[in-house]
């Protein structure tokens, strides 16, 4: 007779258990606000094609202070997801070889954040340019 | 030793008298320089010689000693008990079917192993008058890495989407099988993206990441796999404008 009877553990509550998990569930559900954000922008987009009345009134909506607190609660959150965007970045590419040497993990993050700094500076002073 | 004692919990599950598994303390005498295997070894030898687990080498080469030591997947050989002071919990890695005690069942990832191909194809066949397939160490770095793997199956106890769908292939396989792939003697690249290009294969991961944190030979089975998610998206696209063939 055989007398095996391995065993499966059940997994309830999985990512509680381990603080990795505990931190990968938050990043992923910090993309749930770069969705909504997104609908924001859809939602200005589709005001705008019914004409001035309409966009001006999404403009002014925007300047209210729930919105304003929308925003910042927004902003905290992508900012995170991005961070963690690029935490996970050199895990997701080939090997950088620059000047026969392999680029550090720290050094390609490093330069992911970099890079999103200068794209922000520009983008508002694109932003800002325009509003003079 | 030193009269020193600490509290090793370890999971016991016996199939014959045992429902389901339970924790069983042991004080052991403990030095500073005892590994979680040398506890366990002191457990079997004059505590409770039933205990069973896996070892072999002592070295973190084997890969045998693999198991949750505190809820974190180790190598219970590369592990020490001075780094969890007064008491420690020892269980069976995460998400294989626990045999006995501290042993797993290992059918599933023996399986996956096999079909990845996890050996070197040659492009052409060439007779040996003809001698070796030779290589530079330029293009052995591009594997070199991945061929650390010793089949300790840590990242797949670290793995939340192996342990919730089996058919998964793997962080573990996945490296290994791109371990061949990126080897320049390889031909056997376009049978293996079968395997990555399939519902269980890459797009399986969601970059949980932890495989590569615990990974004790510094692997990055993570890497692997979203590099290939990224070699089967070009595998798919690019066969619109060339023909099949040629991975790299």
């Amino acid at each position: 007779m055989n007398k095996r009877k391995p065993y499966v553990r059940p997994m309830p509550g999985w990512w509680r258990k381990n603080p990795y998990f505990i931190e990968y569930m938050i990043h992923e559900g910090t993309a749930l606000f770069v969705a909504a954000y997104a609908f924001v922008l859809l939602f200005g987009l589709w005001r705008l094609s019914q004409g001035e009345a309409a966009w001006n009134g999404f403009i002014a909506a925007l300047q209210s202070p729930l919105s304003m607190l929308l925003h910042l609660i927004l902003l905290l959150m992508i900012g995170y997801h991005s961070y963690t965007w690029f935490k996970i970045m050199p895990r997701t590419l080939p090997p950088l070889i620059i000047g026969g040497k392999r680029v550090s993990a720290a050094a390609i993050t490093a330069g992911g954040f970099i890079a999103t700094l200068l794209a922000s500076l520009a983008l508002l002073g694109i932003a800002w340019g325009i509003s003079q | 030793m030193t009269d020193q004692t600490m509290s090793i919990e370890v999971m016991r599950y016996r199939p014959e008298q045992d429902k389901e598994p339970w924790l069983q303390s042991f004080e052991v005498p403990y030095s500073d320089d005892m590994s979680v295997l040398q506890g366990l070894q002191y457990i079997r030898d004059y505590l409770d010689g039933t205990l069973a687990f896996r070892w072999s080498c002592r070295q973190a080469i084997c890969g045998s000693c693999g198991m949750m030591v505190d809820g974190v997947p180790k190598l219970a050989c590369k592990t020490f008990l001075r780094d969890y002071p007064g008491k420690v919990r020892i269980e069976a890695l995460n998400h294989f079917p626990i045999e006995r005690d501290l042993v797993v069942v290992l059918d599933d990832f023996i399986d996956k192993l096999e079909s990845i191909t996890p050996y070197i194809v040659p492009k052409e066949d060439k007779p040996l008058s003809e001698g070796e397939y030779q290589q530079t160490p330029a293009q052995m770095d591009w594997y070199a890495q991945f061929s650390g793997c010793i089949n300790c199956l840590l990242c797949y106890a670290a793995c939340p989407q192996y342990g919730l769908n089996q058919d998964f292939l793997g962080p573990g396989a996945i490296a290994l099988l791109h371990r061949y792939n990126q080897d320049s003697r390889d031909g056997a690249c376009e049978q293996r993206m079968e395997l990555l290009a399939a519902q269980e294969g890459v797009f399986n991961c969601t970059a949980v990441g932890y495989c590569s944190e615990v990974c004790p030979k510094a692997v990055d089975p993570a890497n692997a796999v979203n590099l290939n998610k990224t070699a089967v998206a070009k595998d798919y696209f690019l066969r619109f404008a060339r023909p099949k063939g040629g991975c790299k």
